[in-house]
């Protein structure tokens, strides 16, 4: 083979490899998402990662399981949470959780150790400075 | 003192303005006093960046809130080790942390290479200063860090508890080192364009900070995932977060960049690549700092909303957009001086180790910013989970390592399989009989991918020990010296390629530890009350009793409550004991009574590991203070106005009953095999990268000659 012809099959090699990697990125991906989703946004029957705030005064545990209720960052609507699992530390009423799960008859179960409490906002300031 | 610092950083902005602006204009017009004077400005900026840097280091320690950063920050309780870390725990404290190591930084780099690139240093200067200007910009014009209150609290509201952790204080400067080291041979990457001096000159000037920028990176990252390991209370060192994808990332596209370097320097091949690659690493650099400071993306690290994620997004579309327009003027510049002989050779080799780091990156930037893609384009947001991260990178790793082993063992231009097969057949002979035994006698088949990995590490121990063993023959034959002084010879004539073949050992170990802890770590949840027994992976551990500390906490994040348990562990032919705790911070919140702000503050598991080299012993506590509810809230009502000291007394008589009667505590233990090695493993790397970039006595003889008569030659032709 000349060189310039090895040179353009080679080109094309490389150039369906990476197309071939980028479907295959592409495709996993979304079929590997979950959607994140709000309480009042929630339809059962199809798995979600749930964001919003935890209710005040909602946290009770029964055994292993935590139970809560996640409201709408901006909104009324909630949701009870049943979870097991590890708790992480910043996890407590008013904070941001993004939990994973599923509404099953009106309450979202949570997979296993699936809360992310997002750190308390120390950098948020009242802009009481001079 | 604060008008003092704000002043500092001004000045500093201003001395930025002009560093860039004289340097380009002595280099435009060649009036080298001009160029001289934009370097000494780099300087100035180090001086004014260490003097901001210290006076607010000093207001936290003395504790003064009227400075707004250490009221927010850091309080009178925090431990005096945690009140200098609390400085770069807030947005404002890291920017000037950010600004003053990059200053650092330019200015040693620009100290050492005073004398030499004399064309291409001073757009380097340039850029730097444009760099350390936007930091100074961001702090002058949003986040001053020396913002200060009208009415002082008189009490600060402490260090988030989480950040209490040794390899916190490190973790943060380490990271934020490697990033800003980044920006120096990107800096000389664009003088180097900009002045069409596309040869390897720039590269060897800079190789080695570029190394050591490395090095911090990746240190930072393992002291990250250590932290995560002990202190956030999951049990796992890596999980896929935004933000340690964001650091993970300029260090993959960092480590591509430093292979391929290689190839140009041998054989004057790969310019755009190699100039787009470290383009790529300092955005992604900045990508990393603006994902922790931004808040786009979910992350348990990013802190809220930010005010300066738009000007970050400017930024980096400014560096992007230069880049890409210098590369693309400047091709014909960039044209390869070789061309690949063959695909068999060690830079064909190179190339696709450079193809799957970059591909690495690639599928985790993808991971990384799907929400956000996916809500572009269905308009839901959608997040993939590590899972799929698994998915991806372990093909990816695997092939990576396999390249760690043979890519050395490659000669340059070409080689032919009976050759490859001279220095190949003991390692994949190694990676076979390791197969085998794995087979044999354990239990490594359930997860196909680990066992790939195992042998694939073994081929790569194996391959490095082989090319040690035989360059220390041929050393003593030569010599006749003794074994150790042969070898230290053999590593410190050739630092670069032995402190190579360490850092791909290192890399080799510390993925033995990542395949087996992850395919193989036991993990078990229980609920217990003193004196029952739980087992987990053979050991069986017994709730001895209830602990309540208050005060010095065992490991000394100043926590005012302490609960935890004795636990008795018996198993593999060991006995021992483990004290797992969980802190608790008192809040400041006014909402709560007076008691019960100190069980309800911030709470950290203080997680107990015992370290072993053959695998690890992870044990977190959770304490249910539930029933400790009522007597919390009679106290809230009874001691509200009492003196400290009685609620101290109350505090103390809680802690006792809870010591006494405790409830049942949920434990979670987990056993992690072979753990310890990833830090291991990390160490070698490091060790292996400073073999590698301390500069050999030969190699700096052979610079100084090198920089000789190329002046010299240049002399020549301008006489």
């Amino acid at each position: 083979m000349d060189p310039s012809r090895k040179r353009k099959l080679r080109l094309v090699v490389a150039l369906t490899a990476a197309l071939l990697l980028a479907t295959a990125l592409i495709y996993t991906s979304f079929s590997a998402s979950t959607e994140a989703s709000k309480p009042s946004q929630l339809k059962p029957g199809r798995s979600y990662e749930l964001t919003g705030e935890v209710v005040k005064g909602s946290i009770s545990h029964r055994g292993d399981q935590l139970r809560f209720r996640v409201r709408d960052r901006d909104g009324t609507a909630s949701v009870p949470v049943s979870y097991t699992g590890v708790v992480p530390d910043p996890f407590r009423e008013g904070r941001e959780v993004i939990v994973s799960g599923e509404l099953e008859r009106g309450t979202f179960v949570a997979e296993r150790d699936s809360l992310v409490t997002k750190c308390p906002s120390k950098f948020t300031k009242d802009k009481q400075s001079s | 003192m604060a008008g003092v610092g704000s002043a500092c950083l001004a000045v500093a902005l201003l001395t930025a303005a002009y560093a860039a602006g004289a340097s380009l204009y002595g280099a435009r017009t060649g009036r080298r006093e001009w160029v001289t004077s934009g370097r000494r400005a780099i300087y100035c900026i180090a001086g004014l960046c260490v003097l901001a840097f210290g006076l607010l280091e000093a207001a936290f320690l003395r504790s003064d809130f009227k400075f707004a950063l250490v009221a927010e920050g850091s309080s009178t309780s925090t431990p005096t080790f945690y009140k200098v870390t609390a400085l770069w725990a807030t947005q404002d404290g890291s920017l000037l942390l950010w600004a003053t190591l990059l200053s650092l930084f330019a200015s040693t780099v620009l100290f050492l290479t005073r004398r030499s690139l004399r064309d291409i240093a001073p757009y380097a200067t340039a850029v730097l200063g444009v760099v350390a200007g936007f930091f100074l910009l961001l702090m002058v014009g949003w986040e001053n860090p020396f913002d200060t209150l009208a009415n002082p609290p008189a009490e600060g509201a402490g260090l988030n508890p989480l950040l209490r952790h040794p390899a916190m204080m490190i973790h943060p400067p380490m990271l934020y080192t490697g990033y800003v080291g980044f920006s120096v041979p990107f800096a000389f990457a664009i003088g180097a364009l900009v002045t069409r001096h596309t040869g390897a000159d720039w590269i060897r000037a800079t190789r080695r900070f570029a190394l050591i920028a490395w090095i911090f990176l990746g240190t930072g990252i393992m002291l990250g995932a250590l932290w995560s390991y002990t202190e956030l209370g999951w049990g796992g060192y890596w999980a896929w977060d935004p933000v340690e994808n964001a650091s993970l990332m300029p260090w993959l596209v960092g480590t591509a960049f430093l292979h391929s370097i290689m190839v140009q320097e041998k054989r004057g091949m790969l310019k755009i690549w190699n100039v787009s690659l470290i383009c790529a690493t300092f955005t992604l650099a900045l990508l990393g700092t603006f994902l922790v400071r931004s808040g786009i993306l979910d992350s348990i690290h990013a802190f809220g909303a930010s005010t300066i994620g738009v000007q970050f997004l400017v930024f980096i579309g400014l560096v992007i957009a230069l880049s890409a327009t210098l590369i693309i003027s400047r091709l014909p510049h960039l044209r390869s001086e070789a061309k690949l002989d063959s695909l068999l050779s060690r830079e064909a080799f190179f190339l696709l180790n450079n193809l799957v780091l970059v591909g690495l990156c690639l599928v985790i930037m993808w991971g990384t910013f799907f929400p956000l893609i996916s809500e572009a384009i269905t308009g839901t947001e959608a997040s993939v989970g590590p899972p799929w991260f698994d998915r991806l990178v372990t093909p990816l790793a695997l092939v990576l390592v396999l390249l760690t082993a043979i890519g050395p063992m490659l000669a340059w231009r070409r080689f032919t399989p009976a050759a490859l097969w001279r220095v190949g057949w003991v390692p994949v002979t190694v990676a076979g009989v390791t197969l085998v035994t794995l087979l044999a006698l354990t239990d490594a088949a359930d997860s196909p991918a680990s066992l790939a990995m195992f042998c694939l590490v073994a081929f790569v121990l194996a391959a490095v020990g082989q090319e040690l063993w035989r360059g220390t023959v041929a050393r003593r034959t030569m010599t006749g010296e003794a074994w150790p002084r042969a070898l230290a010879r053999l590593t410190g004539r050739n630092r670069r390629r032995y402190g190579g073949f360490l850092v791909h050992a290192g890399i080799a170990v510390l993925f033995l530890g990542v395949a087996a802890s992850s395919a193989f770590v036991q993990q078990r949840d229980v609920r217990a009350r003193p004196g029952d027994t739980f087992g987990v992976d053979g050991y069986q551990v017994t709730y001895r009793k209830a602990t309540a500390k208050l005060g010095g906490d065992y490991s000394g994040t100043g926590a005012p409550i302490s609960l935890g348990a004795v636990l008795d562990v018996r198993g593999k032919g060991k006995h021992f004991v483990m004290r797992p705790s969980r802190n608790y911070y008192a809040t400041t919140d006014p909402s709560l009574g007076a008691i019960s702000r100190f069980f309800e503050g911030e709470a950290t598991s203080e997680v107990d590991v015992r370290w072993g080299l053959r695998r690890d012993l992870w044990m977190a506590i959770r304490p249910d203070i539930g029933s400790l509810q009522g007597p919390i809230r009679e106290a809230d009502r009874k001691f509200a106005n009492s003196p400290t000291d009685v609620q101290a007394f109350i505090i103390a008589a809680l802690a006792d009953r809870y010591r006494r009667d405790p409830p049942p505590a949920a434990f979670r233990a987990i056993a992690s095999p072979l753990v310890l090695w990833i830090w291991i493993g990390g160490g070698i790397v490091v060790l292996g990268a400073l073999v590698a970039a301390w500069p050999s006595p030969e190699a700096r003889l052979r610079r100084v000659r090198s920089l000789y008569s190329a002046r010299l030659g240049q002399e020549l032709s301008r006489a």
